[in-house]
């Protein structure tokens, strides 16, 4: 076999594993105040932003990096990562999609999301982030007649500060621990949603990460806030080239509903896992919290995890108004070497809160995947109500399934019931589907989108077909 | 620490040990120097903050006794049954008395040059095995099944103050033996330390049943250690009624080596005013077709704090595994709080293992189906507690136990 063609046989593991030749801005390597100042400069923010960014910086020099986690990782260098890194033609930003790059606008084709089609077609308006800045947004008058504001976080810092003044780090405070810490000071891109009281928004928001340049980290931030009695879905999508080395991978996601109103958080993330020995691969160290501020709000979080080398995320809801609803669904799948650290935490702070979590875990090969959660009722949290199920699946005996729920109830009119299985794929399953007339591997698909269908159920249209076939592609030739 | 430096030195004087045992001592207490009781930074103690409950409820402690002891009073002795008796009295072995047993068949050192060590899992582990000034192995031959339980009795007297006490017994079992051992606590004393190892080493085919009633009210703050080690075919039967002493932290740790080895954990506890106890268990499946089983019922008053923290651990070679855990708790005032960590870690595909955790308060439903029975709100409740406690109790197989177990939590057949 040539070059070449080992080449194309890797790519096949991994579709979204090319690269785009397109020329690149980076700052400086290295974490120090002089790249804060280059990224806030370039990013042409206002002087209170860069002042947020330092104190961060500030903090994050007396902050140790987390180590209590299961999957262990070598030691990340910071000095050596790029901490900005643009494609150069957004220098002068294009101000409609035909002016756009041809070539990004090829990547996106590549990655599935064509956005000048969507943009049609679809209805679906996209944020796409190209390794750490928002490229282009799709839809944008429609949702402006609406009063909806959906753009790039930079954008936002200079269009509507009052707003980012206000809720940044209002959820994920600047010192929380050192990744989104980390995230505060670094931050370069992300998006931006602002629903407006009573407004229910029409279409489907969604974002499209790529991590394209080497040995950069992505570092976006989100923030979404849904105002009074409006609702709003939101979907995010992730993927990176195929590099022998680790990326790092930290992002913050905010998200503040008030009152009345109703947030759907919606992620699958396929970032490159790493090859079959596990060498590569994106570290996905994420911070995610939704904090439900107004009385009746509710927020959904459902994450399909299929990639990454390490997936280390825990998407939380703080139920602080009164009835607020949390919910969390997830599928994580880990295959080959990967590992994966993944669940939530549900807050109860106030009355007649309510939180469901749904979680699916799925290993096979040499993997490990760990649910953690937390539950915590505090004690004015009255008639407040949890149902936990966790339930792990496992292929084969070199790999690992765990699950650490932490559970802490301070009132006695509230009610928690948690219920945790581990199985595997029994023989009679398999001979049943092979005797309707299903090969090995299909219908080792089946039964685990049966396994998986709670979760699958929760994904808007479009992502559930994509994610359905994801947690196919995630398995092939694991049992066998 | 000046304080446990001197008391140490005195404990070495008063013995007479081997160099090797004292310098083993020495190690010990380094570690314990070293990380010092456990606070909530530590993961296993995150709910239970030993060092602050400490600090905050024992002034001046010390870790030696050297007064008179008195006489004890027979009078709070276990009389529904004949028993083997160990007694310990303020951390000293005041009796021991097997005189229903075969004396070749039922062996016992109290040789403390003979105490191996315990491995050193955590610092009160470690302080345990640098202070012991009394200890006790009883081994069970072969093929002997012992005609009377034992009970250990560990007793304090009001003489006992701010004090730390430090317990040790190894039990063996021998292929194809069996013994049931009830570890009493009876205190009168007050704001101490009381610090329990305890060694099972179980062989092929030997059959231990363990309860640990903790069951008069007192303001003593225990931890207790117990390690248990299971052979092919053998069974461990443990039982923690948990009631009594201001704090309690129950840790078993219980390795299933060999095939066919099965464990059953239960236990149930029952607090008012501010008490707050734990249970933690470590199961670890190391080999094929091992089970385990726990069940633990929490019923918590007024201030009461109650923590259940169990943990399955399924190696890649226990395939066929078969573990079961549920933790229930019923929160019955406001200021009540119940934390649990019901965790799983598994290896192994072909298992069967799952859990399950509920908190909450008593059903309201189930109580006005009572009152429409003619009961009263008080009476319902009251019901429904003990019925809740007894799913827990009936699990123990030994009669005359369960019955004494039954009587203590007030259920008369």
């Amino acid at each position: 076999m040539d070059a070449r063609e080992k080449e194309i046989e890797k790519l096949k593991d991994y579709k979204y594993g090319f690269s785009t030749d397109i020329e690149n801005t980076r700052a400086p390597k290295g974490l120090n105040e002089e790249v804060i100042k280059f990224i806030s400069n370039i990013k042409k923010e206002p002087q209170w932003m860069l002042d947020w960014r330092l104190k961060a910086f500030e903090r994050l020099k007396q902050l140790k990096e987390p180590n209590w986690q299961k999957p262990k990782y070598p030691k990340i260098d910071y000095q050596d990562l790029y901490y900005y890194s643009a494609p150069k033609s957004m220098d002068d930003k294009p101000k409609s999609l035909d002016e756009l790059d041809p070539k990004l606008l090829e990547t996106y084709n590549k990655l599935g999301i064509p956005l000048q089609e969507q943009a049609r077609l679809n209805g679906i308006a996209v944020d796409a982030v190209f390794d750490s800045v928002s490229v282009a947004t799709t839809f944008k008058g429609e949702l402006n007649k609406k009063g909806i504001i959906f753009c790039s976080m930079s954008e936002a810092i200079r269009e509507h500060p009052e707003l980012v003044k206000k809720y940044l780090g209002s959820v994920i405070p600047l010192s929380d621990h050192y990744f989104a810490t980390l995230n505060s000071a670094v931050f370069t891109d992300g998006s931006f949603v602002y629903i407006p009281e009573g407004v229910r928004c029409p279409m489907e928001l969604s974002t499209y990460f790529r991590i394209n340049a080497t040995e950069t980290g992505q570092f976006e931030r989100t923030l979404i806030i849904a105002d009074k009695g409006s609702y709003v879905s939101y979907l995010e999508g992730c993927t990176a080239p195929m590099r022998d080395e680790n990326q790092l991978h930290a992002a913050n996601v905010e998200l503040v509903a008030l009152d009345d109103a109703e947030i759907k958080y919606s992620t699958v993330q396929n970032w490159y896992p790493g090859d079959k020995d596990g060498k590569g691969g994106i570290y996905n160290f994420v911070t995610k919290r939704g904090l439900c501020k107004g009385k009746n709000s509710k927020i959904s979080w459902t994450q399909v995890e299929t990639g990454s080398a390490i997936t280390w995320k825990y998407p939380s809801c703080i139920l602080m108004g009164d009835n607020s609803v949390g919910e969390f669904y997830s599928i994580a799948i880990t295959n080959n070497h990967q590992k994966a650290d993944t669940g939530t935490k549900m807050i109860h702070l106030g009355k007649n809160t309510k939180s469901k979590i749904i979680s699916k875990g799925i290993s096979a090969g040499f993997a490990d995947n760990t649910y953690r959660g937390l539950v915590d009722i505090a004690k004015k949290a009255d008639n407040a109500r949890n149902f936990t199920q966790c339930d792990s699946l496992l292929m084969g005996n070199k790999c690992g399934a765990h699950t650490v729920p932490y559970i802490k109830n301070k009132n006695s009119s509230s009610n928690i019931e948690h219920e945790a299985t581990t199985s595997k794929i029994s023989d009679e399953q398999l001979f049943y589907c092979n005797q309707r007339g299903l090969n090995q591997e299909e219908a080792v698909s089946l039964i685990v989108n049966g396994f998986c269908k709670e979760v699958l159920q929760q994904l808007p249209m479009e992502f559930a077909v994509e994610a359905q076939k994801l947690v196919g592609i995630s398995l092939e030739g694991s049992v066998g | 620490m000046e304080q446990l430096k001197v008391d140490f030195n005195k404990v070495i004087e008063s013995l007479k040990l081997s160099e090797k045992s004292i310098n083993s001592r020495k190690e010990n207490l380094n570690q314990f120097v070293e990380n010092g009781f456990p606070n909530k930074r530590v993961e296993d103690w995150k709910f239970s903050d030993l060092n602050q409950i400490i600090s905050s409820n024992i002034e001046n402690l010390r870790f030696h006794t050297d007064f008179e002891i008195s006489e004890i009073d027979e009078t709070t002795f276990i009389d529904k049954f004949a028993h083997n008796k160990i007694i310990f009295l303020n951390g000293v072995i005041s009796k021991v008395d097997f005189s229903s047993e075969d004396d070749t068949k039922v062996l016992i050192t109290r040789d403390l040059n003979q105490n191996e060590n315990s491995k050193e899992v955590n610092s009160l582990v470690s302080l345990n095995n640098a202070l012991i000034t009394s200890y006790i192995r009883v081994t069970v031959k072969e093929n002997y099944s012992m005609n009377e339980p034992l009970i250990i009795y560990n007793i304090t007297t009001k003489e006992l103050k701010s004090t730390a006490i430090n317990l040790k017994t190894d039990i063996v079992l021998e292929k194809n033996s069996s013994l049931k051992l009830i570890d009493l606590f009876d205190d009168s004393s007050e704001n101490n330390f009381i610090n329990i190892v305890q060694n099972f080493d179980i062989a092929q085919d030997a059959i231990l049943k363990n309860y640990k009633i903790d069951h008069k009210k007192n303001s003593n703050i225990k931890y207790s250690y117990n390690n248990i080690n299971l052979e092919k075919n053998s069974i461990s039967e443990n039982f923690i009624f948990s009631t009594g002493s201001k704090f309690i932290k129950n840790e078993i740790n219980c390795n299933l080596n060999d095939e066919y080895s099965s464990a059953f954990i239960n236990g149930i506890i029952n607090l008012t005013n501010s008490q707050h106890h734990e249970i933690k268990t470590n199961i670890n499946h190391l080999a094929e077709n091992t089970k385990s089983y726990q069940l633990i019922k929490s019923v918590l008053n007024e201030n009461a704090k109650g923590i259940y923290q169990g943990k399955i651990y399924v190696d890649s070679k226990a395939q066929k595994t078969n573990g079961y855990q549920l933790s229930k708790a019923l929160l019955l005032s406001e200021n009540t709080e119940f934390d649990g960590k019901p965790e799983l870690e598994i290896y192994a595909d072909d298992v069967k293992c799952s859990h399950g955790a509920t908190s909450g308060n008593l059903d309201e439903d189930a109580i006005f189906y009572l009152m429409s029975r003619g009961l009263s709100n008080q009476q319902s409740k009251e019901l429904l507690i003990k019925g809740f406690l007894l799913d827990a109790v009936e699990k123990i197989t030994d009669i005359e136990i369960k019955d004494l177990i039954k009587n203590m939590i007030g259920i008369t057949e």
